[in-house]
């Protein structure tokens, strides 16, 4: 990314030197489809393989925070095409406002995850020696009547699960392990894309972006933009695949 | 490139932003109502199918595909065609694979561990 806005020599038109940048930024986009893309065929495969345990291992997942989450994330989008907007047409007091709220709602999506995290250590859920796919429904402590009605359906199915799968343990691991390998790789370029927004904020701080340049503004949209994308997926394939039972 | 540095670019309005926005968080409450009632096998096609139109919304007007040049166009076609050949291919040697082999593979690995 240049430095200024002033055009460089390789360039004939400022408008060719943005295209140019943003086309980069968009085939930079192309290889991170297809990185995600491997992670998401692994987990169709073993989806498939073993799909009673997958159910299992998603029903555990907390839907109030995954929905939550999702809506975070596309505020967040929001804000951040909000930004471009100022940006494109030259409102430079607004431009640091907007990247403000768009890292404020990335980082509470980030703390929601690690609150889902922790749940699921203390649930036993974290693929190792001490995972216990029935810790939950054997220990919890239902407070009210209705936690018991929900814990009694859970125990039923796994129950059930245990039928069609006897190394249910196992292949529940499998999920857990593609859940925290996908949703820890979308949370680290969540983390890159905030370390993105802190320069664009520094940058936007000292009026740097105006309608003739606002390329950096732009290209780091495509990159936030791009990471809601791969939760858009994520959020049905992980959090809602076996709800209806 | 006659008129040189003439400022040409389509900037999209906060209307139409807002107006995607809703429609993406109409898409979420959707997905999350869809999920709980039983369609049968078409649960997996309905919550894929709404995940992909609202990508469709992201990419098309967040991320100014609609507007931006041919060129860029280009290069997300190509992307999701890439996405299509490497899930297609992988998935069709999954599913042609001998089964019996590969079960018998995976069984003795529980049973020998």
């Amino acid at each position: 990314m240049h430095r200024t806005g002033e055009l460089y020599g390789q360039f004939q038109t400022l408008e060719q030197q943005k295209e140019s940048s943003t086309l980069g930024m968009w085939i930079f986009l192309v290889t991170e489809v297809l990185f995600f893309g491997g992670m998401f065929c692994t987990y169709t495969i073993n989806r498939h393989e073993y799909f009673a345990a997958f159910g299992i291992g998603s029903n555990t997942l907390d839907i109030t925070l995954g929905t939550a989450n999702t809506i975070v994330l596309i505020m967040s989008s929001f804000t951040m095409a909000m930004a471009v907007w100022t940006a494109q047409t030259g409102k430079k007091k607004l431009v640091p406002l907007f990247l403000i709220l768009t890292l404020g709602l990335g980082t509470v999506f980030l703390g929601i995850k690690g609150v889902e995290y922790k749940q699921k250590f203390d649930h036993h859920l974290i693929p190792g020696r001490s995972f216990d796919v029935w810790y939950q429904v054997d220990n919890a402590k239902p407070a009210a009547e209705r936690e018991k009605r929900q814990l009694d359906t859970e125990r039923e199915e796994l129950h059930k699960a245990t039928l069609t799968d006897p190394d249910i343990q196992s292949h529940a691991q499998l999920y857990f392990s593609l859940y925290f390998a996908m949703t820890g790789l979308h949370a680290l370029h969540m983390i890159v894309g905030a370390g993105l927004l802190l320069w664009l904020l520094k940058e936007s701080l000292r009026g740097r972006f105006t309608p003739q340049y606002n390329t950096p503004v732009e290209n780091i949209g495509l990159y936030w933009h791009f990471v809601d994308i791969v939760w858009i997926y994520l959020f049905p394939l992980l959090y809602l695949i076996d709800r209806h039972k | 490139m006659a008129e040189h540095s003439e400022h040409t670019e389509h900037i999209v309005s906060p209307k139409l932003y807002a107006a995607i926005f809703l429609a993406l968080i109409v898409g979420t409450s959707l997905t999350t109502w869809a999920a709980f009632q039983d369609f049968g096998p078409f649960n997996i096609v309905i919550a894929l199918g709404i995940a992909t139109a609202k990508a469709t919304l992201v990419v098309l007007y967040f991320m100014h595909a609609r507007y931006g040049p041919r060129r860029t166009q280009l290069v997300i076609v190509c992307a999701v065609f890439w996405l299509a050949i490497m899930l297609a291919l992988t998935l069709a040697d999954y599913q042609t694979r001998n089964p019996r082999a590969v079960q018998l593979v995976s069984r003795t690995a529980v049973y020998s561990a």
